[in-house]
């Protein structure tokens, strides 16, 4: 476990889905396609996510995104500012929206250097081209949508797709260790997140009007005692549980926890045994999703 | 009606790397040598349109096609970002792109075109356009790969893109931008030390490549799901792309093959192949699945009706044959010296043919809306098996009677221009009289024969519109 004589904290944990829905329905200057609202459920969800954690002090978020998909290792957004257009190519009808967000760049080599000490293969990007995803843009604004805290993007290794769910999880539990290491050691607080939904078969047709919640449920029954059954372990401290049911949830629920997310904020977070918090659930396009805060910052004793 | 055609077609890697590095490796640089060879092969063909279907650009609601002119921005790479950006300014043919997406949306089809400023075009196509159309001296077009669709819809989705082709007179090269196997290393690697990732995954690329060489097409497409199963990681699409460029040739086993490279890319198998439509003599193509001109499958997914509406064709296991349990039992057309029957025409339900020519005229018998091969019927039919009344959209059942007619014309050499006489029967005038008008108007209104419409009580399938035709035979 991280080093005690270290002033560096995990302040929250967090899980924040990134439809680009989400962001399409609150309407920010920054996106260009406008709308009627809609996914309330979610949206309220992330507003009391950061009302929890308005009086909470902290320096970074870290954010893992299944939207980066790596194929060659874990790679960390490596320059200290991105700035362009992030339009989603799945939804470009929603989503068109203009960033401008800076990264903590010590942080995310200092995660980078220990992964890579610990044999995971990773890579810092470099290239200041290069788009930041939606799924980075959406979560990072649905979070903290004035952008004034500087972000550590972490690549989605597909790993599970290479070689199996147990493998992916091995390795993002690896990973989510050394994050670890490297906040507690930087002597920063930290709020890290995992970006990902639960069950996730989308519908594969959208109604006229996107925002139209009359047509919004989850895809399958299936699906919903999948969500409720992740819920339920997360409101009852039970994230070993999670990790134990990682691969039946994954292929089950088609669960967006195969790009590693969930596995490493669990891991980050030290497999919390305390509770966590559901500040929201909903679907999008059939997907389900949950906005869960794991409040570290008062169980202290438990996890260090 | 002109005369395009597919002039050629083309599979192609995706990797940034012969852009950006070919000088780095040995293979890399035959793979760009490659692209160039065809870049000209496609110059001296005088094509005047590229048609990319695109592994790396996955979509969830139906295919996406690019519709705007000039798509302009800086691609890098999600992995190989440390190689440096592409910067892009491509040619499209938004005309094509829309025709294309409508000519989707008829053979039931979800679609949409994509003209958003910024939208990130995809590394394969980039890849593709880069190298293939260095100067945009012809005009391109690009399709998205559904993450959900499958053989049917990926082969419908095809033949709606040769009904522009032909219908717009255009001389086109189709492209499938894909790798064969498609395992990198998971870690970085020197470029000298590159090579396929397995011996397993390089067999089965040069058995790929054999069938292709000899023109295969078909057998590759029916071999698809083994390949993914064999060689490819499971990402977002499967090796589809094989069955869209099939359907772009009309699923034939006879093309000229070539392949002009097969390198590793990071461990995946790129090739560069060249697909002639020149027969060449080889192999004949047994079809081993239903071809499928109409796709009905689960797409309106937010619609209980459409759901209805599926489960209202089911699958007869005596005959293999699929028949509407919403109606009456269908017949082969039947056969005589006058007669005129299409396979792309809906089955009867009585013993009688699709058409008859007599002297210089020919009459068709009642033609409605249901599809060939599914019989499913466009729109939704107007109540289910228990006589309960459904919502339906009268427009699309007279768009696809205008279909099925135009069907049996082209059968009997004509086409919907020598349509003389129409006697329309509605079941349910007060609502569908102006719907079924505005889809006349802009089709047979055009053409201009005599018309009568008529109110009856019933048809004998649950349809709403049908279609009696007078024409002059060809």
């Amino acid at each position: 476990m991280g080093s005690s004589m270290s002033k560096g904290e995990i302040v929250a944990g967090c899980i924040a889905p990134h439809p680009p829905h989400l962001v399409y329905a609150e309407n920010p200057p920054q996106n260009e396609p406008k709308s009627e609202g809609g996914w309330e459920q979610l949206r309220w969800g992330y507003e009391r996510l950061r009302e929890s954690l308005a009086d909470v002090e902290y320096d970074a978020i870290v954010l893992l995104s299944p939207h980066w998909q790596t194929y060659v290792g874990t790679h960390f957004l490596g320059l200290p500012h991105f700035k362009n257009l992030s339009v989603d190519p799945v939804f470009p009808n929603l989503f068109r929206y203009n960033y401008d967000l800076e990264i903590d760049v010590d942080l995310s080599r200092q995660i980078h250097d220990r992964a890579s000490e610990a044999g995971l293969a990773v890579k810092m990007m470099e290239n200041p081209d290069f788009r930041v995803d939606y799924g980075t843009i959406t979560t990072g604004h649905m979070f903290n949508p004035v952008w004034d805290k500087p972000l550590v993007v972490i690549s989605s290794n597909r790993s599970r797709h290479y070689y199996s769910v147990e493998v992916m999880q091995e390795m993002m539990i690896e990973l989510g260790r050394v994050t670890r290491e490297a906040i507690l050691a930087s002597g920063k607080k930290v709020v890290v997140i995992a970006s990902n939904s639960l069950s996730h078969r989308h519908f594969t047709t959208e109604s006229a009007i996107p925002e139209d919640m009359s047509k919004e449920h989850i895809t399958s029954h299936a699906m919903h005692l999948w969500d409720m059954r992740m819920i339920d372990y997360f409101r009852s401290g039970q994230a070993q549980r999670i990790l134990d049911e990682m691969p039946e949830f994954t292929e089950q629920a088609i669960a967006e926890s195969d790009g590693g997310g969930l596995s490493w904020l669990l891991s980050t977070l030290d497999v919390p045994s305390y509770p966590a918090i559901l500040h929201g659930y909903g679907t999008i396009i059939g997907t389900g999703n949950a906005v869960v805060e794991w409040p570290a910052r008062n169980y202290k004793e438990a996890s260090e | 009606m002109s005369d395009g055609e597919l002039i050629g077609s083309y599979i192609v890697p995706v990797h940034p790397h012969t852009v950006l590095v070919p000088e780095q490796n040995e293979g890399w640089g035959r793979l760009r040598d490659a692209f160039e060879d065809a870049a000209q092969r496609i110059k001296d063909s005088e094509a005047d349109l590229l048609i990319i279907y695109s592994t790396t650009w996955p979509s969830i609601i139906g295919h996406q096609i690019i519709s705007d002119p000039n798509p302009e921005w800086v691609m890098v790479d999600n992995d190989f970002h440390d190689l440096g950006s592409i910067p892009y300014s491509f040619n499209i043919d938004e005309n094509f792109a829309h025709a294309w997406n409508e000519a989707n949306q008829k053979r039931g089809l979800k679609s949409r075109t994509i003209a958003y400023h910024g939208f990130p075009i995809d590394v394969g196509s980039v890849v593709a356009l880069k190298l293939l159309n260095p100067d945009n001296a012809i005009p391109a077009v690009i399709v998205s790969s559904n993450v959900y669709s499958n053989r049917a819809e990926t082969t419908v989705l095809a033949k709606a893109c040769m009904d522009v082709v032909k219908s717009t007179g255009r001389k086109a090269i189709a492209i499938a931008a894909m790798s064969l196997s498609n395992r990198m290393f998971t870690k970085p690697i020197e470029p000298k030390d590159d090579r396929i990732h397995s011996l397993k995954d390089d067999e089965w690329n040069h058995k790929i490549l054999e069938f292709l060489s000899e023109g295969r097409l078909e057998d590759v497409g029916q071999l698809s799901r083994t390949i993914h199963q064999q060689i490819r990681v499971n990402k977002v699409v499967t090796f589809k792309p094989m069955w869209w460029l099939s359907g772009m040739n009309q699923n034939r086993n006879d093309l000229t093959g070539e392949v002009l490279a097969y390198e590793a890319l990071h461990g995946a198998g790129g090739a560069v192949v060249h697909l002639d439509p020149a027969p060449s003599g080889t192999g004949d193509k047994e079809y081993d699945e239903d071809d499928v001109e109409y796709f009905s499958g689960e797409r309106n997914v937010l619609d209980a009706e459409q759901s209805a509406t599926e489960e209202l064709v089911s699958n007869d296991s005596d005959t293999g044959d699929k028949i509407e349990q919403n109606g009456p039992a269908l017949w082969e057309p039947t056969e005589s010296e006058d007669s005129v029957n299409s396979a792309a025409a809906p089955k009867p339900v009585g013993a009688y043919p699709h058409a008859r020519r007599v002297g210089d005229l020919l009459y068709l018998s009642g033609v409605g809306p249901r599809q060939p091969g599914t019989n499913a019927i466009p729109g939704g039919p107007i109540h289910d098996e228990s006589g309960t009344t459904l919502d339906y959209d009268i427009k699309a059942q007279t768009q696809a009677v205008i279909d099925n007619i135009t069907r049996i014309l082209e059968e009997a050499g004509g086409s919907i221009d020598d349509v003389l006489d129409v006697t329309t029967f509605l079941v349910d005038m007060d609502r569908d009289f102006q719907g079924y008008n505005e889809v006349w108007a802009e089709t047979l209104g055009q053409v201009g024969p005599t018309r009568t419409t008529l109110a009856i009580r019933a048809l004998p399938t649950p349809i709403a519109v049908e279609m009696k035709v007078i024409a002059k035979a060809r």
